[in-house]
């Protein structure tokens, strides 16, 4: 019983080592090419740790607010004091500094041996009083996530949004050519940071995509030489291969409800949209047409499913019933219009638009419309929405190499992902 | 988490001399190629119509003298060509967004099919690619498409349908890195493989 209150003060100063490693391990950059107007004006300070403070954990805070482009995070240089919690900040002084919101935190062993306990209160200096205080409990290697799950309760307190620091997103990465060339699908936190690899091949993987209850992830793999869509459970590593049909096995997109994939198979001659059931394994075929149909995604009511379709002689989007039927065009814009998502509200969708010197994307109304441009990249594909709704994740050309960024749904936010290792691709965001 | 490593299967040697073969082909066809576009002014970065066709055609034309010129022509091979010898040419190369295969080609659709036809055992792999532009998933249907139109072409010249398989990799398996028009021609092509020789 003795050993105790040691082994609890080997986890509490194992926990404050992490905080001072975490960044060491980073493997991406983020890098800001362009804010928001109207960023609110925001200090965090560095989180106390029995009297010592810390810097890393509020490095996390800080960094997660300042990449949503809806804050100006202060620089540590310019804090006028440096109160420890539970001091509150000295008021005026912050308002004269232009601030508006201070945050004050610290990390206190928590109630187990191997947990600790971020705490902090969020303050608007322009009121003289506490938004909101909170006690976050977490283990030692989880340093970097409670970071972000901070930043998302602050971001929630100030926006009135939900937050999605504390989300992940998946990817391809390929590096080296020919026979070298190495395929991994990956899962990092939504900054890039803490990649795990999900599987390796020497063969292509293609449009990894999260289940709704985020525990398993469609993708298409190519490691029979031919192509296959598989289901694989990101706690077990078990995997499933559920469509293997002659030709192409592509573009899963899951129901809203999880328990269908709508795929594009060319085993009936040209490729078309089936729903698989994934339990029983039915298939049922929604499109029927010579022409190209692909990249169905379903509408967050389960309904219906945009799709891409050459049967017009140029790709472009079309909205058809989850039950079959006449495909209607939604897209006229434009020659080239594909790989439409709807957002998770289903009000909007955004899609691959080519036109004059390049393909970039954009967003429309989920009716169809006017489409707004909201990248000028050469080469821009594969949009992904923010579980919010306010940011596509989107992969583009980047020195030769394709790489991940994002943008806000106004276009004014922009932020590039440097991920190491090659091009990074197919990205989605998980629930 | 779980990570699931996959093998590589070897090549043979044969296959090993097949691919120094056709890379030094190709090498010069690329050589003629980059001469091609260079004199039509380089990248065109238009997304479809009238003018970067042209720029293909010039590009083909280009491709065209590189095979012929340096071809390890099919003559005087007859039935003792194995994919050996009319496989020194297995790329077929296309527009656009297009799958029709170019009359410069032709000969390379036949110089197989006639190897096939004339060897009802062997099998062939028809390997369809896109440019990277574009979407993805769309790029695997176009290269599927590409292969089909191969496949179409080869069975009319009495290839049975079993000798062949189709696989797209859209713009996964790019054949040559860049951005550029150039780049993108060498990628928009169906390569035709036998595999197991």
């Amino acid at each position: 019983m003795k050993i105790r209150p040691l082994l609890r003060l080997c986890w509490f100063l194992g926990g404050l080592f992490l905080l001072g490693l975490s960044s060491v391990s980073a493997e991406l950059m983020v890098d800001i090419t362009q804010g928001g107007d109207g960023a609110m004006p925001i200090a965090v300070l560095p989180f106390s740790a029995s009297g010592v403070s810390s810097g890393s954990l509020s490095q996390v805070i800080a960094s997660d607010l300042e990449g949503s482009g809806k804050f100006t995070v202060m620089p540590a240089s310019r804090f006028p004091e440096h109160p420890l919690m539970p001091t509150p900040p000295d008021f005026p002084l912050w308002q004269q500094q232009g601030q508006e919101h201070v945050v004050i935190g610290r990390v206190l062993q928590g109630s187990r041996g191997d947990t600790l306990q971020a705490e902090f209160v969020l303050y608007d200096v322009i009121q003289g009083r506490e938004v909101l205080s909170e006690r976050v409990p977490f283990k030692v290697n989880e340093i970097r996530h409670v970071g972000h799950r901070i930043a998302d309760l602050i971001y929630k307190a100030l926006t009135g949004e939900r937050g999605v620091f504390n989300t992940r997103v998946a990817y391809v990465s390929a590096s080296g050519y020919g026979d070298d060339r190495e395929y991994r699908l990956l899962v990092a936190d939504s900054d890039g940071e803490d990649p795990r690899v999900v599987m390796t091949s020497p063969e292509p993987i293609m449009s990894p995509t999260w289940s709704p209850d985020g525990k398993k992830m469609a993708y298409v793999s190519f490691e029979d030489h031919a192509a296959a869509i598989f289901v694989q459970n990101l706690g077990s590593g078990e995997r499933q291969k559920v469509s293997s049909h002659s030709g192409i096995n592509g573009a899963p997109s899951w129901s809203p409800d999880g328990s269908q994939l709508a795929m594009t198979l060319s085993k009936d001659g040209s490729p078309d949209i089936y729903i698989l059931q994934v339990i029983s394994g039915s298939l049922r075929r929604v499109t029927q047409d010579d022409s190209i149909e692909t990249e169905a995604n379903w509408s967050p009511d389960g309904h219906s499913l945009v799709l891409t379709s050459d049967r017009g002689g140029k790709p472009q989007l079309y909205l058809v019933s989850a039950q079959g039927g006449e495909p209607r065009r939604l897209t006229y814009e434009g020659s080239y219009n594909a790989r439409g998502v709807f957002s998770p509200d289903g009000r909007k969708i955004a899609m691959v638009h080519g036109g004059d010197g390049g393909y970039r994307i954009g967003l429309m109304d989920a009716e169809g419309g006017d489409i707004k441009l909201l990248t000028a990249g050469r080469l821009d594909e594969s949009p992904a929405f923010s579980p919010n709704g306010q940011f596509i994740l989107y992969s583009r050309k980047d020195g030769g190499h394709d790489q991940l960024a994002m943008v806000s749904i106004d276009g004014k936010v922009k932020q590039n992902l440097k991920i190491k290792g090659g091009d990074v691709r197919g990205a989605s965001w998980s629930p | 988490m779980f990570a699931a490593h996959l093998g590589r299967p070897e090549l043979t040697s044969e296959e090993g001399m097949m691919m120094q073969m056709f890379k030094s082909v190709l090498s010069v066809l690329m050589m003629l190629l980059v001469l091609g576009c260079s004199s039509k002014g380089g990248v065109n970065e238009e997304g479809e119509g009238g003018d970067e066709a042209a720029a293909n055609r010039e590009g083909g034309r280009g491709a065209k003298t590189g095979q012929y010129g340096y071809g390890r022509g099919r003559s005087g091979m007859g039935g003792a060509a194995g994919p050996g010898s009319p496989a020194s040419q297995r790329v077929i190369y296309f527009e656009y967004d297009r799958d029709d295969v170019l009359p410069e080609y032709q000969s390379v659709v036949t110089g197989n099919a006639e190897y096939l036809s004339s060897h009802p055992e062997a099998t062939a792999v028809l390997q369809g690619h896109a440019d990277e532009r574009g979407s993805s998933e769309y790029n695997i249907a176009l290269g599927e498409r590409r292969a089909m139109s191969v496949a179409r072409s080869m069975r009319l010249q009495g290839v049975a349908d079993r000798q062949l398989q189709i696989v797209s990799y859209g713009e996964e398996k790019p054949a040559t890195s860049g951005h550029d028009e150039s780049t993108w021609q060498r990628n928009r092509r169906v390569e035709i493989t036998y595999p197991g020789r």
